[in-house]
């Protein structure tokens, strides 16, 4: 199928809700417009007609894939396993070998340079972080950068530089062994060794599969920080589609053999998924998952009263007074929110800033998906969560109205989106079926736009 | 237990300010409030380990010597041992034990390396199938057979010694080097190792403390089997002991044996601090 690397209809229009989706998503803005940014350190990635048959096996593991990367795109593979996601990742570092088709990484063809030189051109990180318990933290990320040749200081600036890009203080675990760190923080380290040596192109197998939910959350996270920072290209592994959503400028949903259900967008996938089998792969609440998708920096954040603690109490009760609110956020001293106080609270608690009001029981950051802010909001009985920025400091708050409003905007959008690529399907292949009737075009029938979705 | 309850994963959101940080909070909380890194690790090498058994030996030794002074010793049992005979006998046994042991490495290690290597793999029941008849035989028959065939002498002797310690140093690279994980070594190759790279850098190290087992196995059974190199005409303190029971001289056997005893707990000895000097820091506690 040659069709599904060049199949997305959602990359044309321009529906303004779209586009903001796509600026805002990390990385969604390199893949928009990849050749303007001098950003982009990724290089392409082709992928043609690559096949893996074992020796006593009918059927091969992976079967003819087609698949283009951009460069600085973050694609998933998403499937169930055995579905041979995992091969078709190792072949592109040639762990291991393809039995046919050819694999292009920038422009070069590596299907037949010496593996050991491609793999050291390509970052490779997989679960439980793969790190060598006999050599410390620093060694490991030191590993790539001396084989490739890089000498002394080089080196041992890449490391400190490395540690911090991941988030680990390099005083502190520049000398600790793999087992003195925890599962989140061996899988920094992996990741960190894989970016050691700046490769294009990271590979990454199953990355976070053997963490616990809560820390898989905050690497993630981690993640689209530093794609967002250095866009390269990454091809990522999972079994877990939400994953995949969170993660992915798009995603190759993979079945048996490694053939393509549908590669596109998150977003197209959730509104639109190709076949019965990426539906049930999408799985139950599309509508919810579509909430992940979009971040609390893409909708409107509202300003509302605020007060710092170190305020004299008069100027609060004036706040109160001169405007019909009935709610007013207490800042501490570094304007991080910390209480909410009512109207009444202050009287209620005789004039004591300390005993007044209700403690902020949740924030989210700009970079937070909708659904953390639903969650935020539900959770909070005020109706509302304050929105922080980079050191925790009050930049506004989201509420359940705004929520269901762009929940709605963009819902409505993908609908549209849907019945306009229903529309060009439709128009597609009335359009073959013209030329059919003609008998005009014999055997070379013209591919319309839409046709690959149906294929 | 109950502290086993406390430090398990269940207990991760309650004691998160507390007692340890949660693994993964942003870099700025960390410097403030993590506790300080835990490179200070017990010391390897303890003082009780140093001293305890080297102690121990120099009572026995001393205590043997004072009792041999003592003993009522004939002119069979003095010729036995005049002209420094005890030393010439320790000294060829310490020979016999490290030049052994030396080929024993030499053979075997990279023999394991070998067959763990994919290609040769089908080969490993064949290889330790050779090695066990190597250690199954009675190492006194073994030693026959090759005095037959090489002539009376040191050679043989040290032919058989090394057949007889083969099989544990071969057995524990094999495994050794198995037990790795595997993902490890993909990871390994993953990230741009050649084979060899792999190999020195990460299987070796790894597989060190088990092959350093075998090792110290061996050392043990090369001081034993080192006595019946008399009877191949290799000389050592089977020389000592043979003339001891030949001329009904207990002096004379009770002194063999406890040097051959000594000089075994000592070389195991020294062979398990090596083993703990040797022993890759990451891996400890873990074993």
């Amino acid at each position: 199928m040659p069709d599904t690397s060049n199949g997305q209809p959602s990359d044309q229009p321009v529906q303004p809700a779209q586009a903001a989706q796509a600026s805002g998503r990390p990385g969604g803005g390199a893949t928009g417009n990849a050749p303007a940014r001098g950003a982009t350190t990724g290089a392409t990635i082709e992928l043609e007609n690559l096949t893996k048959r074992y020796p006593g096996s009918e059927a091969p593991a992976v079967d003819n894939v087609n698949m283009e990367i951009k460069a600085g795109e973050t694609v998933i593979f998403v499937g169930p396993s055995g579905c041979g996601k995992s091969t078709t990742l190792k072949m592109i570092n040639r762990l291991i070998e393809p039995s046919s088709g050819r694999i292009r990484i920038g422009d070069e063809d590596v299907t037949g340079i010496d593996p050991v030189k491609l793999r050291r051109k390509v970052g490779y990180a997989i679960q439980s972080s793969g790190l060598f318990p006999h050599m410390t933290v620093a060694q490991n990320i030191a590993l790539v950068p001396k084989m490739v040749g890089w000498r002394g200081a080089r080196v041992t600036a890449r490391v400190e530089e490395m540690l911090d890009l991941v988030g680990l203080d390099p005083r502190e675990f520049h000398d600790r062994y793999p087992r003195q760190l925890s599962g989140g923080q061996q899988q920094r380290v992996g990741v960190a060794r894989a970016l050691a040596a700046d490769p294009p192109v990271l590979l990454m197998d199953e990355p976070f599969g053997a963490v616990d939910p809560i820390t898989r959350d905050h690497l993630q996270d981690e993640l689209i920080r530093l794609q967002h920072e250095l866009h390269k290209t990454i091809v990522f592994v999972t079994h877990d589609f939400d994953e995949a959503i969170k993660l992915g400028d798009r995603i190759a949903v993979l079945r048996d053999r490694s053939h393509i259900a549908q590669f596109d967008t998150p977003e197209a996938i959730l509104t639109n998924p190709a076949d019965d089998f990426v539906s049930g792969f999408v799985g139950a609440g599309a509508a919810l998952k579509r909430l992940n998708l979009t971040r609390v920096r893409d909708v409107t954040v509202e300003d509302i009263p605020t007060a710092v603690i170190d305020d004299p109490l008069q100027s609060i009760f004036d706040l109160f007074r001169s405007a019909s609110i009935n709610e007013v956020l207490l800042l501490d001293r570094h304007r991080r929110p910390y209480k909410w106080l009512r109207r009444g609270d202050l009287s209620r608690a005789k004039g004591s800033l300390a005993r007044a009001g209700t403690l902020v029981a949740d924030t989210v950051t700009r970079d937070a998906t909708l659904r953390d802010a639903l969650e935020a909001v539900l959770t909070d009985n005020a109706g509302r969560v304050p929105v922080t920025g980079r050191r925790g400091e009050y930049t506004g708050v989201v509420d359940m109205e705004t929520l269901m409003n762009s929940v709605h905007e963009l819902l409505e959008a993908d609908r549209l989106d849907a019945v306009e690529h229903q529309h060009q399907l439709h128009e597609a292949r009335s359009h073959q079926t013209h030329l059919e009737q003609e008998g005009a075009a014999g055997g070379s029938t013209p591919r319309g736009p839409g046709q690959e979705a149906g294929a | 237990m109950s502290r086993a309850g406390t430090g398990g994963p269940g207990g991760r959101a309650g004691r998160a300010g507390t007692d340890l940080p949660p693994p993964d909070e942003t870099r700025a909380v960390d410097v403030e409030r993590r506790p300080p890194a835990p490179s200070a690790q017990p010391p390897r090498l303890t003082w009780q380990k140093l001293t305890f058994l080297p102690a121990t030996i120099a009572v026995g030794l001393l205590a043997t010597w004072l009792w041999f002074r003592g003993a009522e010793l004939d002119s069979i049992a003095r010729n036995a041992i005049a002209d420094g005979n005890v030393w010439l006998r320790l000294r060829q046994h310490v020979e016999l034990t490290a030049i052994s042991t030396f080929f024993v490495l030499i053979i075997a290690i990279p023999l394991g390396i070998a067959l763990t290597r994919r290609r040769l793999r089908p080969a490993v029941p064949v290889v330790l199938a050779i090695a066990n008849i190597g250690q199954a035989t009675p190492a006194i028959g073994l030693l026959a057979l090759l005095v037959i065939w090489l002539g009376i002498g040191t050679k043989a002797a040290l032919v058989g010694i090394v057949a007889y310690a083969v099989l544990p140093v071969l057995a524990n690279t094999i495994a050794g080097l198995r037990a790795i994980d595997p993902t490890l070594i993909e990871a390994a190759r993953g990230i741009g190792m050649s084979a060899v790279g792999v190999l020195r850098k990460v299987e070796l190290p790894l597989a060190v403390p088990l092959i350093l087992a075998g090792v110290r196995t061996a050392l043990v059974l090369n001081v034993g089997t080192a006595t019946l190199a008399y009877f191949g005409g290799g000389g050592g303190l089977g020389d000592l002991i043979a003339t001891g029971i030949n001329n009904q001289r207990m002096p004379v056997l009770v002194l063999g044996s406890i040097l051959t005893v000594a000089l075994a707990l000592l070389v195991d000895w020294l062979a398990s601090v090596v083993e703990l000097l040797l022993r890759p820091r990451g891996l400890e506690g873990d074993a």
